[in-house]
């Protein structure tokens, strides 16, 4: 096990792997290669999916539905279509018929029904920006309006028990006897969090610009993965795939909310054909959280049970959360709790309630990030009311084996996080009562949370091609990856450029199209692994066969892995001021480490993992939505109601790793990084509050009017 | 000027990183749509199009200003630095070479607003302007002196440029690097949209002689 | 939005009488809260005249003391104007916790008074409003009410005024000089904004047709320490969750000769504390007065269902500004207490 170097960017991974050097001599995976897009990103040259206007494109204007529950009964476009270079306005009545899609959120225009409010009733599409977002506010919809519930709460009666939560695990599972251990158990914990729903919000929103051309489709999408975006708009409009081109080449964020195909691609592809004109649709940022997924709400009760030395022998937890009425998305906050600590019994439970809200879906570590709120809020609270360090009662619950599998981890460094990051932290010197440190208004805290998250690979296929003569070749690696921030570009020339032994300048990787050899979506930590492991295997196969192109496919490889449990861990610290004034929190410290394989491209790394840790300070201390009751839907929709952070919030962060070599990974050796930095981050933060003032708050975002004023 | 009217339409000239676009636009137009839809000019963002993230950030006569919020109309003969404007392929301005150096974006979108208005904000505390976070006996005295920049002070006087993959600690870092190269706006009655204090004299003096990107705007020379 | 006329004003006389000669013409000035209305379709102007370039930019210093703020004069100019920093602390402290670097070098004087309230359901067609059409009801009272009114609301209206450079205005009596087509008037700032009433359509007393054309700020008491202090949900850019601005002279023995006291983000306008001052005036300016004084001014609060934290927070961020004007002046005084 080695540490990075906190001061350097110029730390280099795993010297003892065999690899190519680049011009410095250092190995070129794991180096902190510069950006291959970062000088078109800096000068305004990077394109995005609304930049793209191809001759004669037109503009679309959505309208969303403006009742929670019902459907259309009749819509007046008269006026809208009376203005000066109006085009068309779309309905279920005249848009083009679409196949049955997979996920219910892309049936749009097709039925009258209204799900929820901000659902898409109708398609403006006009000349100019300008007159399209005239012509939908001008547009007159009438509505059968039906009754509506979009409210949470423990006592629904529509709850019920799913048969899986996201990403395919067992809604519910039991390991040992939960009830007779927590009976037993000396120590008994039991307490209830709760969270808002929250949105992604990325800084680009969705859009897509969309012209046929004769039978073939071209999109231009902001999304997290162009091949199912090009296979599900083929579905859609009965195209065989290859009729499809979606580009995703410059993505602005997406932390799962362009995960899957979200509507603005259908749309755009939908007027483009009505109107035989190439269509932009941006969808406006207050109508983001009604129609590109948000993280459902969660309302969570933690039962422990411990012995006196704090060891866990019963660990309960129960999630409650929503789901939209015509969609089942479950958020998997419980599935940490059967990898994180070794309970003799455990069990964990989803139920979910349909209501009448907008679809929930991915957002940066679905389960994990609120999961791990609640347990290791939870931990913490057991830490303090035993008198047991909340880094050491965490040591001494690390399990050996997966505990709800009996599986071996494939490796698992969580131990080494934690006592690396207290030692950067200074975490020895925390007086660990409550309330007692002040300074002027204020009163400091330091937290502490572990962090987990699984590692997905998904089948890809990729081709690398020798380009040029012999004396100097280039190389051409074609992967349809997607480069949403992560560096996805630079880090698989990384690796091809290591397989092929050449300097990474030599290598040229194409992403971002459909046209290219398909591949997996950016998201759930994947990609790098994902694509990583077929440009891995193509760059191996080119070697050794001394061909001059080779296309490979991952299917076989990914299938016939060993059988392990493999997690991601980390540990994150916190430091936070309390002004007994006003409830204000702010940040004064954050500090993670993780241990996530090999860490491919340490400066990109780096930044993902300081991402992360921002958005679940977001999370902790100022992310907060809230469902209308009256009139269903969001009430927070824009970004000055709804408060990512901003600047002024954020301390500089260090975000360190384990060097964790782990064999039983795949070839390149990385877990994935895009989501770990998020998980651990809102518990710290919430059990520095709890630290600094005492008072323990089971709600988040511990804004002023949750913690309240202590003092002055 | 007053400009060729129409009912809800009117035509006008944008001096947009020194070159002169006339064009006609739909009153409803709003500057940033107007550079993204009609010159081609995509490096200003739309990320919330209500002045709420800063993505369109650019510099209005030499201060920065959220984009989305001017209506093209009321800004006849105004002079614009976009990020395009502030570096060229071979000499990018030494901000976006902080920024690159400094890995201080992921996705890029909200870059080209962080970056323009990174500029503005250095300048404006060259030219001394306070912020909130200015410690009271500093914001009383009023000396005239360039504000010193801590980095509670960047991050005060940036949060009107949101990030969220959390690029901030890194941006912090990039305007540490970059603040040595950003001066004061010279020339109070004209503005530079400049940034470097040293191009700054050139670009007044080019002013008025900006190139022509339409044969009927020729402006006076 | 509708498409609109457009003219660019020469004289604030010919603006104002412009727009007479125009059905709904609305004035743009830097334009921050208007153009995002209209592209709402909050406002929909059918004729825009636009006063930004008037000539009423400048600041200038009354001969007994005081200012002359030309309404056109950018919230970042006026936070940087050097007699504003060392004469009116608290104004410039509040211009600097509203909004953001590049909104403040657009918005006006004049604008920022009056912008209208963030409220979520004033901003949504879709929910009926009394504010924007009048009689049509008030969804905000039943919904989300943590950021609405506690104070001086009414069964139509529980909506807040946003602005932070007005809070500290009425703290500083400052007036509002307003130029219409009979000439010109002058009302004092903590008047000019109302409360809803029965009429919640109307946030100030402004006549159709009427321009802001000056503020001017009265010579500060002598002796007078003032500051501003806001809280809210993230540490920059973000509206107040509460917020005061307080002028305070004490005399040599620690009573307090002159109090101000001006609450934000509480009310449907800055909240001129007049039950507060009465309390203050002539009493030793210890802890106990300032919480005796502040408890009696927010006794009239009436909270709704989920905004009960405004009051002990507008109280704490009361208190603890006058208690830190009425220390002694320290090099490294308190900031967001002022000096």
């Amino acid at each position: 096990m080695a540490v990075d170097d906190t001061t350097s960017q110029d730390r280099t991974a795993s010297r003892d792997r065999a690899g190519s050097r680049g011009r410095s001599g250092e190995p070129v995976l794991g180096s902190p290669a510069a950006r291959r897009e970062g000088h078109a990103k800096v000068t305004g040259a990077a394109r995005y999916a609304a930049e793209h206007t191809p001759p004669a494109c037109v503009y679309g204007r959505p309208v969303p539905a403006t009742v929670p529950h019902g459907s259309v009964t009749g819509i007046d476009d008269s006026e809208a279509m009376a203005l000066p270079g109006a085009l068309a306005v779309l309905t279920h009545e005249n848009a083009p018929r679409l196949g049955e899609p997979d996920d219910p959120i892309l049936a749009l225009l097709q039925t009258p029904q209204v799900p929820h409010r901000g659902w898409y009733v109708a398609l403006a599409v006009a000349e100019t920006p300008e007159t399209a977002r005239e012509m939908a506010q001008a547009i007159r919809v009438d509505y059968a309006e039906e009754p509506h519930d979009v409210l949470l709460r423990a006592d629904h009666p529509g709850l019920y028990h799913p048969e899986e939560a996201n990403g395919g695990y067992p809604a519910d599972q039991e390991t040992g006897d939960f009830d007779a251990e927590y009976a037993a158990a000396p120590h008994q914990f039991d307490a209830t969090y709760t969270l808002s729903p929250l949105h992604n919000h990325p800084m680009e929103p969705h859009a897509a610009t969309a012209v046929w051309e004769g039978g073939h489709l071209i999109a231009y999408d902001s999304s997290q993965g162009a091949t199912l975006v090009g296979t599900t708009l083929a579905a859609l409009f009965g195209l065989e795939p290859a009729q499809v081109t979606v580009v995703s080449e410059h993505v602005g964020g997406g932390f799962g909310s362009k995960g899957t195909p979200r509507p603005q691609a259908v749309l755009a592809a939908m007027a483009a054909l009505h109107t035989g004109r190439a269509v932009k649709v941006v969808l406006p940022r207050r109508e983001l959280p009604g129609v590109v997924g948000h993280r459902a709400p969660t309302i969570q009760r933690l039962r422990l049970g411990t012995r006196d030395d704090g060891t866990l022998t019963a660990l309960g937890h129960d999630v409650l959360t929503h789901t939209a009425s015509f969609k089942e998305f479950v958020e998997q906050a419980a599935v940490p709790s059967r990898v994180m600590y070794g309970a003799v019994g455990i069990r964990t439970g989803h139920q979910v309630v349909p209501l009448d809200v907008p679809a929930p879906s991915w957002m940066r570590a679905p389960g994990e990030a609120p999961g791990m709120y609640a347990l290791e809020s939870a931990m913490d609270e057991v830490a303090t009311a035993l008198g047991i360090d909340p880094v050491e009662l965490r040591l001494r619950n690390i399990p050996d084996r997966e505990p709800d599998s009996g599986k071996p981890f494939s490796s698992h460094h969580l131990a080494d996080c934690l006592r690396e990051g207290a030692r950067r932290f200074g975490w020895e010197r925390r007086d660990p009562r409550p309330g007692t440190r002040r300074d002027g208004d204020l009163l400091l805290g330091t937290g502490v949370a572990a962090a987990t998250y699984p590692v997905y690979v998904a089948p890809s296929t990729a081709s690398v091609q020798v380009l040029g003569d012999g004396a100097r070749p280039g190389y051409q690696v074609r992967v349809n990856a997607t480069d949403i921030g992560t560096g996805a570009r630079t880090v698989l020339a990384q690796i091809a450029a290591e397989e092929l032994g050449v300097e990474l300048d030599a290598v040229r990787v194409d992403i971002g199209s459909s046209d290219l050899p398909a591949a997996s979506v950016a998201g759930g930590s994947s990609g790098t692994a994902s694509w990583g492991w077929a440009v891995h295997k193509a760059c191996r196969e080119l070697r050794e066969s001394g061909g001059s192109i080779v296309t490979v496919d991952t299917a076989t490889d990914v299938r016939s892995q060993e059988d392990y449990a493999r997690h991601a861990f980390g540990a994150v610290f916190a430091e936070v001021a309390v002004d007994t004034v006003t409830g204000e929190v702010r940040t004064r410290r954050l500090l993670g480490v993780f241990a996530a394989g090999r860490i491919l491209n340490a400066r990109t790394a780096r930044s993902q993992f300081i991402g992360g840790m921002t958005m679940g300070l977001g999370m902790a201390l100022t992310e907060q939505s809230t469902l209308d009751a009256r009139l269903g839907g969001f009430v927070e929709r824009d970004l000055a109601a709804y408060h990512v952070p901003a600047h002024a919030d954020v301390p500089d962060i260090d975000a360190h790793w384990i060097e964790e070599h782990d064999p039983h990974l795949n070839p390149v050796g990385g877990k994935g990084i895009g989501e770990i930095g998020i998980v651990g981050t809102p518990a710290a933060l919430a059990n520095a509050v709890h630290h600094a003032t005492g008072t323990r708050h089971r709600t988040l975002p511990l804004t002023p009017d949750r913690v309240g004023v202590s003092g002055g | 000027m007053i400009p060729q009217r129409t009912a809800t339409s009117s035509t006008l000239t944008l001096h947009v990183n020194d070159t002169a676009h006339t064009v006609t636009v739909d009153h409803r137009a709003t500057v940033l749509d107007v550079l993204r839809e009609q010159l081609d000019l995509t490096g200003s963002k739309k990320g919330c199009d209500h002045g709420q993230c800063g993505a369109c950030t650019v510099l209005l006569e030499g201060r920065r200003a959220n984009s989305c919020l001017l209506l093209a109309v009321a800004h006849d003969g105004a002079h614009l630095t976009t990020v395009e404007g502030l570096g060229d392929a071979e000499e990018p301005h030494p901000l976006q070479r902080a920024f690159e150096e400094r890995d201080a974006f992921q996705c890029g979108y909200c870059t080209p607003g962080q970056i323009v208005s990174g500029v503005g904000m250095l300048c404006e505390a060259a030219e001394g302007h306070p912020s909130h976070a200015t410690p009271g006996e500093v914001l009383q005295r009023s000396t005239g002196e360039p504000a010193e920049l801590s980095r509670a002070e960047i991050r005060e006087r940036m949060s009107g440029n949101l990030c969220r993959c959390g690029a901030y600690p890194h941006i912090v870092a990039a305007l540490e690097d970059a603040s040595g190269h950003v001066g004061p706006r010279s020339g109070t009655a004209h503005p530079a949209s400049g940034p470097a204090s040293d191009r700054d004299s050139d670009r007044d003096s080019d002013r008025d002689s900006d190139r022509d990107s339409a044969s009927d705007a020729a402006p006076a020379r | 939005m509708k498409p609109f006329t457009f003219e660019r004003a020469t004289s604030p006389e010919q603006a104002v009488s412009a727009f007479a000669a125009q059905p709904h013409a609305y004035f743009l000035a830097g334009g921050t809260n208007l153009v995002d209305l209209m592209k709402l379709g909050v406002e929909a102007p059918g004729h825009l005249i636009d006063v930004s370039r008037l000539a009423l930019d400048t600041v200038e210093t009354a001969p007994g003391g005081g200012l002359r703020v030309g309404a056109n004069v950018r919230n970042s100019d006026l936070a940087a104007h050097p007699a504003v920093r060392s004469d009116y602390p608290a104004l410039a402290q509040a211009l600097l916790a509203g909004a953001s670097g590049q909104l403040r070098n657009l918005a006006t004087t004049g604008g920022n008074l009056l912008q209208r309230t963030r409220c979520p359901y004033f901003q949504d067609l879709s929910a009926p409003c009394n504010k924007r059409e009048p009689g049509a009801g008030c969804s905000a009272r039943e919904g989300a009410t943590r950021d609405m009114a506690v104070l001086g609301h009414s069964e139509h209206c529980v909506a807040t005024h946003p602005s932070d450079m007005a809070v500290a205005l009425a703290a500083y009596d400052a007036e509002v000089e307003l130029l219409g087509p009979e000439g010109t008037r002058t009302v004092p700032a903590a008047a000019f904004h109302r409360l809803p009433g029965d009429t919640p359509e109307r946030d100030t007393v402004l006549r159709p047709g009427e321009l802001v054309a000056h503020l001017t700020l009265p010579a500060s008491p002598a002796g007078a320490r003032a500051g501003y202090r806001k809280a809210r949900d993230r540490a920059s850019y973000a509206f107040a969750l509460a917020s005061a601005a307080a002028v305070l002279a004490l005399d040599e023995d620690g009573t307090v000769r002159h109090a101000a006291l001006a609450f934000g983000a509480l009310a449907h306008r800055p909240w001129r504390a007049r039950t507060a001052e009465e309390v203050l005036v002539g009493t030793r300016a210890d802890a106990d007065t300032f919480a005796r004084a502040v408890d009696a001014e927010l006794a009239a609060a009436e909270p709704l269902a989920d905004n009960a934290f405004k009051v002990p927070l507008a109280r704490g961020v009361a208190v603890r500004l006058l208690t830190g004007l009425a220390e002694p002046p320290q090099p490294a005084a308190n900031r967001s207490a002022g000096v």
